[in-house]
C-alpha cells in the first residue's frame, strides 16, 4: 500500500485494497453492498459519529460512486462536514458535494450558508475551498447567493493573489450560468485593469473571465484591447529567464500568451488605434520569427508550448484577415509543418490551413501545397489526419484545380476508411456541382461515386444529380447514355439502378434511336435488376415502366405483363401492389393523349442551394466545411450559433420522388403531389438562416419571372417559402400555393388576402380557398386558387399575406403568376398559313404591337428558346428564314371569345437588342402580350 | 473551456473524472464508455487529437494511465496536452514518482491538486511552485489536527 501523506484514512485504504483484490465483478458488488450496509447502519445508528468517522464514511461513499455505482444517501453527513472546524473534514465534505451534487439539488440551499461562512473566513485556504465549490457546482442559486460577494473579492486591494485567481474563474463560471451577475459601470474598468496585475497567475485567470465578458458586451470592454496587446508584447519579447516559474520549458508564459491572443480574436479589426495595431503586428511577427529559431530544448513540451502560441497567433492572423504579408508567412510556416515528423503538428497544420484557404490573401499560397496535401490524404497512417487532408483539399478547391482534386478524391475513395467515406462522397458531389463547367463531367463524377462508394451515396446526392439532369437539357442525352452503360455492369449498386431507372424513365427516348439501346433493350436491362432490389427501388422502377409505356408504346404489352405478374399485382408490399394495379389500369384505359399528359416529363426544379451542402453542414456542426473565399468581415464579435433548426427531412418519402405516389386520377390532383415533390428535393435540407430578421417587414415581389413558367418558388425569405404549381386549360386556371414555415415557431394569424379590383375581376375572376390561420413550425399548407378568364386583361392579381412571427407582424405582397399568356393554347401551323395570317393581321396598326429592347442578360438563344416554350405559344421552327428568329402562334381562350395571336422575336447579336412583334385580332391583347414578354430577355 | 477530464487505465478502468459542465450521471457514463473505447482502440503513433461530437478530444498516455480532456472548438489542442503534462508533473512531485496506485488510493488528493490547477474548466495557476505551495499549505492544516479516530481505525473501518 503506498504511503499516504497528511491525514490518511486507514479504513478507506483497506476498503480500496479489498475491492482491488476481488476476483470477479460479482465479488466486487458483494463487497460494495456489504460496505454500503455498514455505512448506512453507522449513519442511522444511535451512536453519534465523530467528524473523522463521518469523513471516512463519506469518502468511502465517494469512492464507491466513482467506481460507477449509484449513491442515494450520505448527502446530509457530507453537508455536516462543511461546518466542521477541521480542515480535512471540511475538504472531504466539499469534495463529496462537488462530485455528487447535481445543480438542481435541494441540498444546495443547505450548503449555501456553510459556503458563506467559509467565504468570509480570514484564512485564504478556506476561502478558496468555498470558491472552488461554487465554481464546481455553478448553479443559478449559487449565482444569486454569491453574485455580490465575488466581484468584490476579485477587485479588492486586500484580497490575496491566490484568492483573486479563484475568484476570477469562479465569477466566470457563475457568469456562464447567469449573465446578469456581472456589475457594469466602474467595475468594468477595474476588471479590465486586472490585465495589468503584477501576478501572472492573476492575469491568466482574469484573461479567461474578460474573454467571456467581451463576448457578451464587446463595446463596454473595448479598453482591454490595448492592455492585452501591451501585455502580450512584454511576454513575447521577454527572455525565458524573466518570467521565472511562469516560463514553461523555455517558453515564456504560453498559457497567458494563448489566452491574450484568443481575447484579441473577439475584435475585428483587433485594434482601431494604428499604434496598437502596429504593436500587435510586431508581436505576431516576433512569434513567427521565433518559430524559425532553433529549439531551446529537445523536449516535446518545449515544442508543444512554443507551437501552441504560434498556432494561436496564426488563428489571430486569419481572424484579422487584413495583413497579406502575415497571412502568407503563416501559410509558409504551416507548409513546413506538413512534413514534420510529429503527427500532431501535421494534423494541426492541415486544420489551420483550411482557414487560410478561405482568405483571399492566402488562398493562392495554400494552393501551392496541393501535392503534399494529396499525399497526406493518401499516405497518412492516422485516419483523423487523412480526414483533415480531405477537408483541406475541399477548402482549397476552386475552378482552377477542381478537376484534379475531384479526381484525386475519387481515386482515394476506393480505399478510403469507412468512417470518412460518406462525408467524402458529399464533398465530391458538392465540388463537382459547384465547379462544373461541363455538366457531362458532373454526371460522370456522380456516377463514379455511385460505382465506387454506392453504399455511402445518400439520397440527397442522387436526388441532386436527377434535379440537375432534369434542369439542364444539354446533358439529358449524355446522362441517359451513361447510365445505360453503367447499368450494363454485372453487379451494379442499387443506387445506380435508382438513378438509371429515373433517368431512363424521363429521357430514355433520347437514346432509343440506337439499336443497342432500343426501348426493349432498355427495359430488359432495367428489369434484369428488378428482382435484386429493395421494394423502394422496385416502386421507382414500376414508375419508370409506366413512363416507358408513354415513351415507347411498342413495348406496352411487355410492360403490362410485368405489372400483371403475381409478384407485383399481389405483392405483399402494399405500395408495389398499388402501383402495379393502378399503372396497369392506367395503361389499359387511358388514351395516348391522357397518358402523354399524365406521364409528361418532369418540370424543371427550382434552382436553389444544393441540399447536399446542408447535409454536410449538419454532419459537422462547429467544424468548417467551407469552400468559399471570404472577402470581407463583419465588424461584430463572433457570435456562437451552431444549432441547425432544420425543418427536418421527415417527409423524405422516396416514393414521392416521381410525383406518382398518389394515383394520377384527374389532372388538377397532380398539384398536390408536386407540392410534396418540391419539398422532397428542395429546401427542407437547406438550413434556414438563424438570425431571422424579425422586424416588421413588407415585401413586394415581381412576378415577371413566372411569365414563362408555371411552377417553382414564388417567394422565399428566412421565415417562409411560398411555392406555386399551376395549370391551365382553355379559359380556366388552377393554382396551388404552398406555404412552408421555415422557422421553429408557429406563424400566427396567418391570412392571405386577394388584391384584385372589381373591374378587373370582371375580366378575370379569381376564387381563393381559405386556409387555417396558423402555420405550425416546419409545416407546409396549401391553398387552392381557381381563375377564369372572361375577357382580356392587363397585369395580374396579387395576394397580400400577413402573419405574426415572434409577435412581430409581417406582411408580404406577391403577384400571382396569372398573366394573360397563361390562357394560351399553342397552335401548330405551317409556313404558308403563318405568313398568310401574319400579313392579314398586319393590315391595321391597331392589331400589332412592337417593342425594341436591349438584352438585359447575355444573349443565350438556348435559354431564350426555353423561355419561349414556357410562354405558352407554339414555337414554330423552320418558318422564319433566319434560324435565330423565333416565331410562335397561339390562341388565347376567354369565356366567350378566342383571340388568335402571332409573334416574332428577332435577336440582334451585334447590337445586343431584340425586336418583338405581336399581331393579333385584338389590339389590347397584342399590347399586353408584347408587354409581358418584353422584359424577359 | 475544458468540459471534462478523464483518467483511465489501459484496461479501461476509470480512475478519475472531473466534469466542468453539468450532465446527468447516465450521460456521463455513456460519454465515458464511448471515449474509453475509442481511445484504447487507437495506435500509439496516432495523433493525440480527435474530433468527437462538437468537441475536440486531447489525450495522452503516461505509463499505464490515459489522460483525456474534452475541449471546445476554440481551445488550443497543443496547450491542452501541456495542461495534462503539468498535472502529471504535479502528481509526480507530490507523490514522488507517481503511479496508478497512488491515484487509486489517494483519489481525493488527485482531486485537490486538480482543483488548484484548473477551475471551472480554465487554467488557474500554471506555476508548478505555486500549486505545490497551495497543496503543502492544505496538508499543513491537516497535520495540525490530531487524528482523533486513530485508535479505533486499525483496519476495523
Amino acid at each position: 500500500m503506498p504511503a499516504v501523506r497528511g491525514d490518511g484514512m486507514r479504513g478507506l485504504a483497506v476498503f480500496i485494497s479489498d475491492i482491488r483484490n476481488c476476483k470477479s465483478k460479482e465479488a466486487e458488488i458483494k463487497r460494495i453492498n456489504k460496505e454500503l450496509a455498514n455505512i448506512r447502519s453507522k449513519f442511522k445508528g444511535d451512536k453519534t459519529l465523530d467528524g473523522y468517522q463521518k469523513k471516512k464514511y463519506v469518502c468511502k461513499l465517494l469512492f464507491i460512486f466513482l467506481l460507477g455505482h449509484d449513491i442515494d444517501f450520505g448527502h446530509m453527513e457530507a453537508v455536516n462536514l462543511l461546518s466542521s472546524n477541521k480542515y480535512s473534514e471540511k475538504q472531504i465534505g466539499y469534495l463529496f458535494i462537488s462530485v455528487l451534487v447535481n445543480t438542481n439539488s435541494e441540498l444546495i440551499k443547505l450548503i449555501i450558508q456553510s459556503i458563506k461562512n467559509d467565504l468570509a473566513s480570514r484564512n485564504p485556504i478556506h476561502v478558496n475551498l468555498a470558491l472552488q465549490c461554487i465554481a464546481n457546482i455553478g448553479s443559478r442559486e449559487m449565482a444569486e447567493a454569491f453574485g455580490n460577494d465575488i466581484p468584490k473579492l476579485l477587485v479588492s486591494g486586500d484580497t490575496m493573489d491566490v484568492v483573486k485567481q479563484s475568484a476570477a474563474l469562479c465569477l466566470l463560471r457563475l457568469f456562464r450560468t447567469s449573465q446578469e451577475i456581472i456589475p457594469g459601470g466602474e467595475w468594468t474598468s477595474r476588471i479590465i485593469h486586472l490585465l495589468n496585475d503584477q501576478h501572472m497567475g492573476v492575469v491568466t485567470a482574469a484573461t479567461s473571465l474578460i474573454d467571456a465578458l467581451v463576448k457578451k458586451n464587446p463595446e463596454e470592454y473595448k479598453g482591454c484591447v490595448s492592455l492585452a496587446v501591451s501585455r502580450l508584447s512584454r511576454i513575447v519579447t521577454a527572455s525565458y529567464t524573466d518570467l521565472q516559474d511562469y516560463t514553461y520549458y523555455f517558453v515564456p508564459a504560453p498559457w497567458l500568451s494563448v489566452k491574450l491572443l484568443r481575447l484579441l480574436q473577439n475584435y475585428t479589426p483587433p485594434a482601431e488605434d494604428p499604434g496598437v495595431r502596429g504593436r500587435l503586428n510586431e508581436c505576431l511577427e516576433t512569434i513567427l520569427n521565433k518559430a524559425q529559431e532553433a529549439p531551446k530544448s529537445k523536449k516535446v513540451q518545449h515544442s508543444n508550448a512554443k507551437n501552441a502560441v504560434l498556432f494561436e497567433a496564426i488563428s489571430l492572423i486569419i481572424h484579422n484577415d487584413s495583413e497579406a504579408n502575415l497571412l502568407v508567412r503563416a501559410c509558409n510556416q504551416l507548409g513546413q509543418f506538413l512534413s514534420n515528423r510529429e503527427t500532431n503538428l501535421r494534423y494541426l497544420a492541415l486544420e489551420s490551413m483550411c482557414h487560410l484557404a478561405t482568405s483571399e490573401f492566402s488562398h493562392e499560397a495554400v494552393k501551392k501545397h496541393q501535392e503534399v496535401v494529396i499525399l497526406s490524404m493518401k499516405m497518412e497512417k492516422d485516419v483523423s489526419v487523412r480526414q483533415q487532408a480531405v477537408d483541406l483539399l475541399y477548402a482549397m478547391c476552386d475552378k482552377s484545380n477542381a478537376e484534379e482534386i475531384v479526381q484525386e478524391m475519387l481515386n482515394y475513395l476506393e480505399t478510403a476508411d469507412y468512417s470518412i467515406r460518406e462525408e467524402m462522397v458529399l464533398k465530391v458531389a458538392i465540388l463537382a456541382e459547384k465547379y462544373a463547367t461541363d455538366y457531362t463531367w458532373y454526371v460522370d463524377v456522380i456516377l463514379n461515386l455511385i460505382r465506387i462508394a454506392g453504399d455511402y451515396v445518400s439520397e440527397e446526392v442522387w436526388y441532386r444529380v436527377i434535379q440537375i439532369v432534369i434542369n439542364r437539357d444539354e446533358v439529358q442525352g449524355y446522362a441517359a447514355k451513361t447510365v445505360f452503360e453503367a447499368l450494363q455492369a454485372p453487379a451494379c449498386h442499387e443506387n445506380m439502378v435508382k438513378v438509371g431507372g429515373y433517368i431512363l424513365g424521363e429521357f430514355g427516348n433520347l437514346i432509343a434511336g440506337d439499336q443497342r439501346s432500343s426501348p426493349s433493350v432498355q427495359f430488359q436491362l432495367l428489369h434484369s435488376k428488378y428482382h435484386l432490389c429493395s421494394p423502394m427501388t422496385r416502386a421507382l422502377l414500376l414508375s419508370t415502366y409506366i413512363k416507358f409505356i408513354n415513351l415507347f408504346p411498342e413495348i406496352k404489352t411487355q410492360i403490362q405483363d410485368v405489372f400483371k405478374q403475381d409478384s407485383n399485382l399481389r405483392s405483399a408490399d402494399a405500395e408495389l401492389q398499388q402501383r402495379a394495379s393502378e399503372y396497369l389500369q392506367l395503361s389499359v384505359i387511358a388514351s395516348s393523349d391522357v397518358l402523354a399528359t399524365v406521364l409528361e416529363e418532369m418540370p424543371a426544379f427550382p434552382e436553389r442551394e444544393s441540399s447536399i451542402l446542408a447535409v454536410l453542414k449538419k454532419k459537422k456542426p462547429g467544424r468548417v466545411p467551407e469552400n468559399e473565399v471570404k472577402e470581407s468581415k463583419s465588424p461584430t464579435p463572433v457570435a456562437t450559433s451552431n444549432h441547425n433548426n432544420d425543418i427536418n427531412a421527415s417527409s423524405t418519402n422516396q416514393a414521392d420522388l416521381l410525383g406518382l405516389s398518389t394515383p394520377p386520377t384527374s389532372q388538377p390532383h397532380n398539384a398536390s403531389s408536386t407540392g410534396v415533390l418540391l419539398d422532397v428535393l428542395g429546401d427542407i435540407y437547406s438550413k434556414p438562416n438563424n438570425n431571422v430578421s424579425a422586424q416588421n417587414s413588407s415585401w413586394v415581389i415581381d412576378p415577371k419571372k413566372f411569365v414563362c413558367k408555371n411552377n417553382g418558388v414564388l417567394f422565399e425569405n428566412n421565415l417562409i417559402q411560398i411555392g406555386v404549381k399551376s395549370e391551365f386549360r382553355q379559359n380556366l386556371g388552377r393554382l396551388g400555393l404552398f406555404y412552408g414555415n421555415k422557422t421553429t415557431t408557429p406563424l400566427q394569424t396567418f391570412v392571405p388576402t386577394l388584391l384584385w379590383g372589381d373591374d378587373q375581376a370582371a375580366k378575370l375572376s379569381v376564387q381563393m380557398k381559405s386556409v387555417e390561420p396558423l402555420l405550425e413550425a416546419g409545416a407546409q399548407i396549401q391553398q387552392m386558387i381557381n381563375a377564369e378568364c372572361i375577357d382580356d386583361y392587363t397585369d395580374s392579381p396579387s395576394i397580400s399575406l400577413s402573419f405574426v412571427y415572434n409577435s412581430v407582424p409581417q406582411k408580404i405582397t406577391i403577384k400571382l403568376p396569372l398573366t394573360l399568356n397563361k390562357f394560351f393554347e399553342p397552335t401548330e401551323m405551317n409556313g404558308e398559313s403563318f405568313f398568310a395570317r401574319w400579313k392579314n393581321l398586319g393590315n391595321t396598326n391597331q392589331q400589332r404591337s412592337q417593342k425594341i429592347f436591349k438584352a438585359s442578360q447575355a444573349m443565350d438563344l438556348q435559354a431564350a428558346r426555353t423561355k419561349m416554350l414556357g410562354f405558352g405559344m407554339q414555337l414554330l421552327d423552320g418558318i422564319d428564314p433566319n434560324p435565330d428568329n423565333f416565331v410562335c402562334a397561339g390562341i388565347i381562350h376567354m369565356r366567350s371569345q378566342q383571340v388568335g395571336c402571332l409573334l416574332r422575336l428577332e435577336p440582334n447579336k451585334n447590337a445586343q437588342m431584340y425586336r418583338l412583334t405581336v399581331r393579333s385580332s385584338k389590339e389590347s391583347v397584342s399590347v399586353e402580350i408584347c408587354e409581358l414578354l418584353a422584359d424577359q430577355f | 473551456m475544458m468540459q471534462f477530464m478523464l483518467l483511465f487505465s489501459r484496461q479501461g478502468k476509470l480512475r478519475l473524472q472531473k466534469w466542468y459542465v453539468a450532465h446527468p450521471d447516465k450521460l456521463k457514463k455513456k460519454i465515458t464508455r464511448e471515449l474509453i473505447t475509442t481511445i484504447l482502440a487507437r495506435k500509439p503513433k496516432m495523433c493525440s487529437f480527435l474530433e468527437w461530437r462538437d468537441l475536440k478530444i486531447v489525450y495522452k498516455r503516461y505509463a499505464s494511465l490515459y489522460f483525456c480532456c474534452a475541449i471546445e472548438q476554440e481551445d488550443n489542442e497543443l496547450l491542452t496536452l501541456e495542461v495534462i503534462h503539468r498535472y502529471v508533473e504535479l502528481l509526480d512531485k507530490y507523490f514522488g514518482s507517481v503511479c496508478e496506485l497512488d491515484i487509486i488510493f489517494n483519489f481525493e488528493k488527485a482531486y485537490f491538486i486538480l482543483d488548484e490547477l484548473l477551475l471551472g474548466g480554465e487554467i488557474q495557476e500554471t506555476s508548478k511552485k505555486n500549486v505545490l505551495k497551495a497543496i503543502a499549505a492544505q496538508d499543513l492544516l491537516q497535520e495540525e489536527e490530531t487524528p482523533q479516530g486513530f485508535f479505533d481505525d486499525q483496519g476495523l473501518g
